[in-house]
């Protein structure tokens, strides 16, 4: 239904993002937010995450460094960061984060470790992707509604 | 139901307009919290900090209808926070969380919090909060209402002041009548006039609090009307009403927490939350020794509720007594909710003394009796019955200095009877040496009435010091507790289904029991102890035994009538209507209190303790 070809690119995109499971159905949550009085509102709460979670994995990482490993705090860390991701729908990341969170729970270090490279990873893939998109829509304009993924 | 304009004309849209402060420290969470609760049409305030929300919400406490707050965030636990708004404002609390953990789902429940949200939170579920709202205010004025005599419909009485300081709710609700039944301790000065008389919402603060705590120690649960607690407590600006109708709610939230404590004792036992220490007492194996506490006299006459003896007996044995009995408890209730360990702020525990009037009737039928736990003096206002180690154990409950009322209300669905070896020791503060806590836990039964009693006798300080380890925290007594209480170690068959206490059956019989739970109602006389002494009560004083032999249960599948109900000094107090009137027509408040404590008790369950104050 999108007839302009940007506007049809966008949804595509966003259906990729939904297929490949970045996001889940917390982003229509946000996007249903969306409107006229709120125009930027996903975005602008995508940003807002960005920074926090920004942070939040900074403090990971310190607390990473310093061994033993502190499981208390490393898991109080990842529930701060795992409540504003699923916030936002970002699924993979939210995944991964609960595992990180296992591997807190039952002392395994190795596995904090690996699960948060690949933590990392999603996190960045996620920012891009959705870096992505934000500017498509941007040019774009405003999408008409918001649909679900199929 | 509260316009968004507050003085508005009465046009209520509600819950369009409902004013929402939302508390999150993640400041994405934050934001989509707020949009979404706009997109409801809720009036929306947020902020991350919880400190500033507490100052909002003390600034003006008819600022906002409902409290949404994260769980884990950096300047104050989410329960706390969840503690405060309850106790000194009285609005309902939504916790919201990550983390969806039973345990911390139950906590939730137990502090207070009138329901519990996953995150990511969804429209859906916000488009519904304002049913909390309204639920609340209901509860109030159905409570109020029925203090005075069993409104089995009106139930609203207007007076649920501070809840809702426009008049308009009144008019909603249409109990104007109400107004002039209602007792004149109760609040009755926001009711009617609609925005004609608005005074300014009296904040609760803790020294407030504290200080009326006191004052309704000092003068006795049964005895503190509304006035001579506002001349103990001499503030100024603070009127017999705002007294009254915060002594109200503090009834109700004593019965709400014993009723709590109850449940999340059966809850925790089943879950094995660590949390609740009182849980244990629920799950305790073989309970340890209830030593009932034996009150200081000063205490004792506080408590002391005159119930003629006759009259009391003679209740029991009516038809309403008996009647009494029959009604379904919720639960066993629980103080659980009060031990919070370590948040002083709220839990005004009393413990009462509870006389057992008459030793040959039973008293306890299944009513359900207040436990109140003083927690004035310290923190650890939670008593934790649940830690009576197996054997004789005493489980300290820290009361206040010198008040430790416990009044324990309890349901507890095994016919408590033996109460044995339970000891439950309430023990003043342990600076106070002359703290008494005279617990008396009533158990109930969950619809069976009875039989179950724990009273918690006041137990020698004496007693206390040494004990217990500490885990004096009043407040959970509970109710359970006097479940536990059995001498003899009988199985209780009672079918309950939530009875986590199965631990019962491992109290020896041998180990006395001190405190019984009565149930309530039988206010007795503690002279008439209807404890027989009992024998090897360690270090218990005089041990008074309750003779069981008039328990029946309700549901009568238990035939654990021993007549080991001992209690020392036992009284049980039991405080038949949560208002300030004393004791007058107290016979017949038996029934009046049984229905309002079904009432109570049907509301009891997951509702929010903090409602009561």
């Amino acid at each position: 239904m999108e007839r302009n070809p940007m506007r049809r690119q966008l949804a595509i995109m966003r259906q990729s993002l939904f297929d490949q499971g970045h996001v889940d159905e917390q982003f229509v949550q946000l996007e249903e937010l969306q409107d006229d009085a709120n125009p930027n509102f996903v975005e602008e709460v995508v940003t807002l995450y960005y920074r926090d979670s920004a942070r939040i994995i900074l403090n990971i990482e310190q607390a990473l460094e310093r061994k033993p490993f502190d499981f208390r705090k490393l898991d109080a860390y990842m529930h701060q960061f795992k409540g504003s991701s699923s916030s936002i729908g970002a699924k993979k990341v939210k995944a991964e984060s609960t595992l990180f969170r296992e591997y807190c729970k039952s002392g395994n270090g190795e596995g904090c470790m690996r699960s948060f490279q690949q933590l990392k990873k999603e996190y960045a893939t996620l920012r891009k992707k959705l870096g992505a998109y934000f500017q498509l829509a941007r040019q774009a304009g405003p999408v008409e509604t918001a649909s679900r993924p199929k | 139901m509260t316009v968004e304009q507050i003085g508005s004309e009465g046009k209520d849209q509600f819950p369009i307009g409902m004013r929402v402060l939302a508390v999150d420290d993640d400041p994405t969470c934050l934001l989509l919290l707020g949009t979404l609760l706009r997109r409801c049409q809720y009036h929306v305030t947020t902020t991350s900090q919880a400190k500033t929300a507490l100052k909002m919400l003390r600034e003006n406490k008819n600022k906002f209808d409902l409290v949404i707050s994260d769980v884990h965030m950096p300047d104050m636990d989410g329960f706390k926070l969840l503690e405060h708004v309850g106790l000194e404002m009285d609005l309902p609390v939504i916790m919201l969380s990550a983390n969806g953990d039973t345990k911390l789902v139950m906590k939730g429940i137990t502090h207070g919090a009138c329901d519990y949200l996953l995150k990511p939170v969804r429209i859906e579920e916000l488009q519904n909060i304002w049913q909390h709202v309204v639920r609340r205010k209901k509860k109030d004025r159905c409570n109020s209402g029925s203090k005075e005599k069993p409104h089995p419909d009106s139930g609203e009485a207007a007076g649920i002041g501070n809840v809702d300081n426009n008049g308009k709710l009144n008019k909603k609700r249409k109990d104007q009548n109400e107004d002039e039944d209602y007792e004149r301790d109760e609040n009755g000065h926001d009711n009617e006039d609609p925005s004609a008389q608005k005074k300014p919402r009296v904040v609760w603060s803790v020294e407030l609090h504290r200080k009326f705590v006191a004052a309704v120690n000092q003068l006795g649960i049964d005895k503190a009307v509304p006035k001579k607690i506002l001349e103990l407590m001499n503030v100024e600006k603070l009127t017999r009403e705002n007294v009254a109708s915060h002594l109200q709610k503090f009834r109700l939230y004593l019965k709400r927490i014993s009723c709590v404590a109850n449940q999340q004792a059966n809850m925790a036992a089943a879950l094995g939350t660590a949390d609740s220490a009182y849980l244990r007492m629920g799950s305790l194996n073989g309970l340890g020794n209830f030593h009932t506490l034996a009150g200081s006299d000063q205490l004792h006459n506080a408590a002391f509720r005159s119930f003629p003896p006759s009259g009391v007996l003679g209740r029991l044995n009516t038809p309403a007594g008996l009647g009494i009995r029959g009604l379904p408890s919720p639960g066993t209730i629980q103080l659980g909710h009060v031990q919070n360990s370590g948040n002083p702020t709220n839990d005004l525990s009393k413990l009462q003394s509870f006389v057992p009037g008459n030793h040959n009737t039973n008293i306890l039928q299944g009513m359900p009796m207040s436990l109140e736990l003083d927690r004035l003096q310290h923190n650890k206002s939670v008593g934790h019955i649940g830690e009576l180690p197996t054997t004789d154990s005493t489980t300290v409950f820290p009361g206040s200095g010198n008040l430790v009322d416990a009044r324990i209300t309890g349901f507890s669905n095994n016919p408590l009877l033996g109460v044995t070896s339970n000891s439950l020791m309430l023990e003043g503060s342990s600076q106070q040496a002359t703290s008494h806590t005279s617990v008396s836990a009533i158990g109930f039964q969950n619809g069976n009435a009875l039989s179950d009693f724990t009273s918690i006798a006041p137990a020698s300080n004496q007693l206390q010091d040494s004990k217990a380890g500490s885990q004096g925290q009043a407040s959970p007594i509970n109710c359970n507790a006097g479940q536990i209480i059995r001498s003899a170690p009988q199985e209780w068959n009672a079918p309950r289904k939530d009875a986590p206490y199965q631990s019962h059956a491992s109290i020896n019989s041998s180990i006395p029991i001190n405190s019984a739970m009565i149930q309530l109602g039988q206010c007795l006389d503690r002279n008439n102890s209807i404890f027989h002494k009992t024998t090897d009560l360690d270090s218990v004083g005089p041990l008074n035994f309750v003779d069981p032999l008039s328990i029946k249960h309700g549901e009568g599948d238990n035939s654990i009538m021993e007549p080991s109900v001992i209690e020392k000094e036992g009284y049980l107090m039991f405080q038949p209507r949560p208002h300030g009137s004393h004791v007058p027509d107290n016979i017949g408040s038996l029934e009046d209190l049984a229905s309002a404590m079904m009432k109570q008790e049907g509301g009891c369950n997951g509702y929010s303790l903090r409602t009561s104050i």
